[in-house]
């Protein structure tokens, strides 16, 4: 019956003109639909960030290279920093907040579907502005084009006297732009978990995703806001002349790093928690058991969003602040490794004794664990002040937060377009390829960032253009750019797979993993409406109770 | 197959979750909040640390009046909602109309006050840094009071056409926690500029 109506919709689908389809694509209101886009607009990104990364890569392969000049240099990694920041990880994650989170609780759509939308195209239109320097970040003075002042943009670089021309102007507008698009889907989140639950979806029943998904939002709104509160200062400043961060009258260019940092690091959390997101959902489907430690797993989240508020000036140890702040931050770091060290066990537990099934998402999972918790070890150190004070603006953080980046979140998010495609294409995922992408990407990510570290210890700084031979930088340089080829062609292999099982791929059904919320119960890809009658859940796993009727998870609730 | 229902616990009790409106509106409220909370340090960082004049001391006069209005407009507008929710349009329509001349009120006091530092006093927000935190806390936070009279004034054109009714007061409800948002973002800033900040 379903797929006779599936079929309809297909045949309905290819009669209908091109223009048609767009333009129901680009006035439309479904969350799922929302969630697409932003998925698609994201991986648009990560191929432009990518390439962006690949060029700084190729820079510092040998030393004395020039294939790139010192300006294009600079404005390569402040727009692979802010693009995979802003315009990839944030944009990816909303996606699948949109998609999933309406699916998991059992509402037929968000909260504010309308806002939906207009939040998405503000992201959609800040990216847009940003490349858009390329090309207009002239102004009249004909210097500079694209940002080149790094990623958080430190005062007084951004002044009109450092950065004339518009090109820090496109910078600073388009981060405030997505940044409202940020607050509006992330209030778009809260008040669809919070008011669109179906019955029975009690707070202590929600899948752990809508639980993560919560956290994040609310961090969002606490962080992004100093963000976009920092921005209208520095657009201030530069347009009507004020001086927060001119210290030619008095400013302050230690505030600015402070209001950054605020939103900086809290923003490490936002990226994170949707992966940590991820694997709760994940590593239980494929160890057949139910997550380990739910609650603790919950208050353990919500003590990483509560305390990650409080940890920011630990990027700022070397601009010298008094020693009370520096052992304040110092505490504060150490304290939020303990809720993060409870979720590796927790995780850990769930796979301990389960029948663990090796499939690519259960892979990528893996492989994250092992190595956020490295990427974790390499931030307790850094965390340390006097360690930092050795090693701040090297390559040793570099390879740090790329762990964390890269090794943890790319990994989640991989597990996750592996987990969930079938559920929005109704297609499986090629396995080999996706065993293919994996052990690539597992290879090219250790041989890059791995090995990162080693330059950092001995002494290289970040962003530099080049450097001297005979440093002892020079294989290890060589090694962490065949890595990011290697990289490069695992994504290039997702791609196409992506692209290739989306009209070849096996069928999925509703359920291909056996998995047990909401989502698997409807059809792949769901309805417009999701649920044809809102469904009534009675514990933490509506479709074991379904498939298990004799011994339901809700006699236990 | 879509339908889920379980045939051994039924969710008999009543299921009722909180107003998605109200659960918005207090998320910007947070999000609002944690923007004027830097603006608000900024202003306190940079207090007394101008290089050169005219300095809060010698060029504030206190608002008095002006915060009066503003903060009685939300009491008004929280009669005309209890109206509202009692069907009484016209109390409801006359209590809007007055919570939007209070706020029209403390506008031109807003106005007038910059005005004053403008052209009498020369401070302009790159005069120095209390000129810069000065207009960029108090514009910040009339603009919101502006935002906050234009769709008070939409309700009040929709109520003047008949189309408020009792039916809406959830909604104008959402609408009026913006409104005390904004005044109690006065209640701050007025304790920050005028009494510590001088």
């Amino acid at each position: 019956m379903s797929s006779d109506a599936m079929a309809i919709q297909t045949a309905e689908a290819a009669d209908r003109p091109w223009l048609e389809t767009l333009h129901e694509w680009v006035t439309t209101v479904d969350h799922k639909r929302l969630g697409i886009l932003y998925v698609l607009y994201a991986l648009f990104f990560l191929v432009v960030a990518g390439i962006e990364a690949t060029i700084i890569r190729i820079q510092l392969m040998r030393p004395h290279n020039d294939f790139v000049s010192p300006q294009v240099f600079n404005r390569m990694f402040t727009m692979h920093g802010t693009t995979m920041i802003f315009f990839v990880v944030m944009p990816v994650l909303f996606g699948f907040a949109n998609y999933l989170v309406p699916l998991v609780i059992g509402a037929r759509d968000m909260a504010f579907p309308r806002l939906n939308a207009f939040s998405f195209w503000l992201t959609a239109f800040g990216g847009i502005l940003l490349y858009f320097s390329f090309v207009g970040g002239f102004g009249l003075y004909g210097a500079g084009n694209a940002p080149d002042t790094g990623w958080w943009a430190y005062a007084p670089l951004t002044s009109r006297a450092f950065s004339p021309g518009h090109s820090t102007d496109y910078w600073t507008i388009a981060l405030l732009v997505s940044g409202f698009g940020s607050i509006g889907t992330s209030i778009n989140i809260i008040a669809t978990i919070l008011c669109m639950r179906c019955p029975g979806m009690k707070l202590s029943r929600m899948p752990l995703l809508a639980w993560l998904y919560l956290t994040m939002a609310g961090l969002v709104i606490l962080s992004i806001s100093p963000l976009t509160a920092a921005q209208m200062m520095l657009s201030i400043d530069r347009y009507l002349g004020a001086h927060f961060f001119d210290t030619q009258a008095g400013g302050s260019a230690a505030l600015w790093m402070h209001f950054f940092w605020i939103f900086g690091h809290p923003e490490v959390y936002v990226l994170v928690i949707p992966a940590f997101a991820f694997v709760s959902e994940i590593i239980p489907v494929f160890s057949r058991k139910p997550i380990f430690g739910y609650p603790v797993m919950v208050g353990a989240t919500l003590c990483i969003g509560f305390v990650s508020m409080s940890v920011w000036a630990h990027h700022m140890y070397t601009i010298g602040m008094s020693s009370y702040s520096n052992s304040f931050f110092v505490f504060t770091t150490m304290v939020i490794a303990v809720p993060t060290g409870i979720k590796i066990f927790n995780w850990l537990g769930t796979m301990w004794g389960g029948k663990i099934r090796f499939e690519t998402p259960m892979l990528f999972c893996i492989g994250f664990l092992f190595q956020f918790l490295i990427a974790g070890l390499t931030g307790i150190m850094l965390g340390a002040a006097p360690f930092n004070w050795q090693l701040s603006g090297s390559y040793f953080v570099i390879a740090h937060f790329h762990y964390v980046i890269v090794g943890g979140i790319l990994f989640a998010l991989f597990a996750a377009f592996y987990y969930w495609f079938p559920k929005v294409t109704g297609r499986m995922l090629n396995d080999s390829l996706g065993k293919l992408h994996f052990w690539l990407f597992l290879i090219g990510f250790h041989m890059t960032f791995d090995v990162m570290h080693i330059p950092g210890i001995l002494g290289m700084p970040r962003r530099i253009y080049t450097y001297e031979s005979g440093r002892g930088w020079d294989t290890l340089n060589l090694i962490i750019t065949i890595g990011t080829f290697i990289q490069g062609i695992a994504v290039l292999v997702f791609v196409a797979n992506l692209i290739f099982s989306y009209f070849k791929g096996p069928r999925a059904g509703n359920d291909p993993w056996d998995a047990w919320t909401l989502e698997w119960s409807i059809n792949s890809p769901p309805p417009e409406y999701n649920f044809a009658s809102i469904p009534t859940v009675a514990s933490r796993r509506p479709l074991w109770d379904l498939k298990h009727p004799e011994d339901p998870d809700s006699r236990y609730d | 197959m879509s339908a889920i229902t379980n045939p051994i616990a039924r969710t008999t009790a009543a299921w009722s979750l909180p107003n998605r409106g109200k659960v918005g509106m207090a998320c910007l409220i947070f999000a609002e909040s944690a923007i004027f909370t830097i603006f608000v340090v900024a202003y306190l960082f940079y207090a007394g640390k101008s290089l050169a004049g005219p300095t809060p001391r010698e060029v504030l006069e206190t608002p008095i009046f002006f915060t009066i209005c503003l903060l009685s407009s939300s009491l008004t507008i929280h009669l005309a909602s209890r109206s509202l929710e009692r069907g009484k349009r016209g109390a409801f329509l006359g209590l809007w109309f007055l919570t939007i001349v209070l706020g029209g009120l403390f506008m031109y006091g807003t106005a007038h006050e910059w005005h004053r530092l403008i052209y009498e006093h020369g401070l302009t927000i790159s005069t120095n840094l209390f000129g810069t935190t000065y207009y960029s806390l108090v514009g910040l936070h009339a603009f919101h009071v502006t935002a906050g009279l234009l769709m008070l004034s939409i309700v009040l054109l929709l109520g003047l056409a008949g189309r408020v009714g009792r039916e809406q007061s959830v909604r104008v409800d959402v609408l009026s926690m913006y409104w005390h948002f904004v005044d109690a973002v006065w209640v701050v800033v007025f304790t920050v500029v005028y009494v510590l900040g001088r």
